[in-house]
């Protein structure tokens, strides 16, 4: 049951990356982005870190998303239109690509010892409390320099906004 | 495991039908506590009293042409009201009704199920919910469609900080994130309610909470999406038929999820305002008793022609409601569910009665007053809050 549900949500990750990359109109790239993040959710639902995955959708595919759709409205960005592949890309963007994907297999089959397996609901510590107090004690020094990250590039966002009104 | 599959379809099963139906007739209660408080009579010609009045509306809306507007982008134009109404039935799921229950010897809770993330899951279900609205609007490719969506996304990416906050200052108190325990810390009395308990009564959070709820459901005054006298009808303008009916439906659905969760968040859930050992458990029979009282009286001294047959029916029918109260049989899953009815019931009352008297925010004050007055009051709530629990505990 699982195996079956990760496959499904997987695919349809998969499936929504390429879709971003494909579409020609920014408010379907962005539905697919959406489903990106839905099937990520549940893939984090299934591994056991029932927070993670809330959090997942609440801020990525809720809050993000919607601003970026609401940009994108607010625009009213239409398609964009395709304009012919360079030469360079033509020719060396299918073996790069398989180049790269080859790097990853490589090092993912290196890093990762075949005899440690996936446990699906195994991980124990992605209940609200153990993410809390993981944030609190752990992590407490990433965390608060974090905010204050955000907090800087919110003064940034009204300074900027402040500047245009003048 | 069988058992448990078979329970959880059956239950399934009826909170769907309940909740549809309960949905369909709010539209009755609604139009008719509008009319009253207008001096008028509202619905009153299809059925006694109008009571057949949703049928004949659901009968309507399935049978008109559905129209496909030219030049709407067909496939998120159909998928919006998908995701409006999905999203909307997906948060009834973690509600809990009541307390565990025994039905033939087999334990259930009176909850579809219950997630130690509920209160987490009903706000993503929430905030997904804004693209049915937004994609709707879009997808139109009406303007007054479109600016509908703009802005009811800019209206529901506001006020969702508020309510967060709100709902993260009684999850503090009650230091659950599980709805079925959240209401179990609120057992009691009503003193014991999170809106009334110490270390800090909730009262503020309660009404930052119902201010942004209705905000969130796109209701009177916060209805600027659908703001007939700029924008036609806002964002659902080129829908028609069934497709629009879902837009109405995950409206509904939508105010019966804020009634429920303000009911299990600050208003104790099923449990009783005392003790049944004070006589709590008589008060349904004798809300009844006196409804069927007023029915009767009014029978019997009719004011209209068809009074002096329906009126006695409605009469028997409360009188009945009342007698099975009283049962001890039924008592231990009626009477939570009474009093989970009643609150919820209270407040989907206090939905219809602003949206009588109140009239529209201006579009800058709807944001003012999202921005500058609602968020710091409830940023400073939480802060009380959490400083007094980590105080007292």
């Amino acid at each position: 049951m699982d195996v079956i549900l990760f496959l499904i949500f997987a695919i349809i990750a998969v499936v929504s990356a390429i879709n971003v990359v494909v579409q020609t109109h920014p408010i379907s790239s962005a539905v697919s982005l959406i489903g990106v993040m839905g099937s990520l959710a549940v893939l984090y639902l299934l591994l056991g870190a029932e927070f993670i995955a809330a959090a997942q959708v609440i801020v990525y595919a809720g809050a993000v998303m919607v601003l970026f759709i609401f940009v994108i409205l607010l625009l009213n960005a239409g398609a964009e239109t395709k304009r012919g592949r360079s030469f360079m890309v033509q020719l060396l963007g299918v073996p790069l690509l398989i180049a790269l994907l080859g790097l990853l297999v490589f090092f993912v089959d290196r890093l990762f010892p075949r005899s440690v397996t996936v446990h699906f609901g195994g991980f124990s510590g992605g209940s609200a409390q153990a993410v809390g107090r993981a944030l609190f004690t752990t992590y407490l020094l990433p965390f608060e320099v974090t905010s204050i990250l955000i907090l800087i590039a919110i003064l940034g966002a009204i300074v900027l906004a402040r500047k245009e009104l003048d | 495991m069988d058992a448990f599959i078979v329970i959880s379809l059956i239950k399934i099963a009826v909170v769907a039908f309940v909740l549809l139906t309960a949905v369909a007739y709010l539209q009755w209660v609604e139009r008719k506590v509008i009319a009253h408080i207008q001096l008028r009579m509202g619905p009153y010609r299809v059925g006694p009293h109008g009571l057949l009045q949703p049928l004949a509306d659901v009968i309507k809306l399935i049978t008109k042409e559905d129209m496909m507007p030219s030049y709407v982008n067909k496939p998120l134009y159909l998928f919006a009201p998908f995701i409006a109404v999905c999203m909307a039935l997906l948060s009834i799921a973690v509600i809990p009704f009541g307390p565990t229950i025994t039905v033939f010897g087999y334990q259930t809770n009176m909850q579809l199920t219950d997630l130690n993330i509920g209160v987490l899951y009903i706000l993503a279900a929430s905030s997904m919910g804004v693209y049915g609205i937004a994609l709707a609007g879009w997808a139109s490719n009406n303007k007054y469609a479109l600016l509908g969506g703009l802005r009811s996304s800019a209206q529901m990416i506001s006020y969702e900080l508020p309510m967060a906050l709100a709902i993260a200052s009684p999850l503090l108190v009650s230091n659950t994130l599980s709805l079925k325990e959240l209401v179990g810390t609120q057992s009691g009395n009503i003193l014991h309610w999170n809106i009334l308990h110490g270390p800090f009564p909730q009262i503020i959070a309660f009404l930052i909470f119902l201010i942004a709820g209705f905000a969130e459901t796109n209701r009177v005054p916060f209805d600027l999406p659908e703001a007939e006298n700029e924008l036609v009808a806002g964002f659902h303008t080129e829908y028609s038929s069934m497709k629009f009916a879902s837009f109405f439906m995950a409206e509904y659905l939508n105010m019966v999820t804020v009634s429920s969760m303000a009911t299990l968040l600050f208003l104790g859930g099923w449990e009783a305002p005392w003790p049944a050992a004070y006589g709590s458990n008589l008060i349904p029979s004798a809300i009844f008793l006196v409804a069927g009282l007023t029915a009767l009286y009014h029978a019997a001294n009719p004011a209209r022609k068809m009074d002096k047959y329906t009126l006695p029916v409605f009469g028997i029918v409360f009188l009945g409601i009342a007698g099975l109260f009283l049962l001890p049989l039924v008592q231990s899953w009626l009477l939570p569910l009474f009093w989970f009815c009643a609150k919820t019931g209270v407040i989907l009352f206090f939905f219809m009665w602003v949206r009588a008297t109140l009239p529209r925010f201006r579009y800058d004050q709807l944001m003012g007053f999202a921005w500058k007055f609602l968020f710091p009051v409830a940023m400073l709530n939480l802060l009380v809050t959490s400083f007094l629990v980590a105080w007292f505990s």
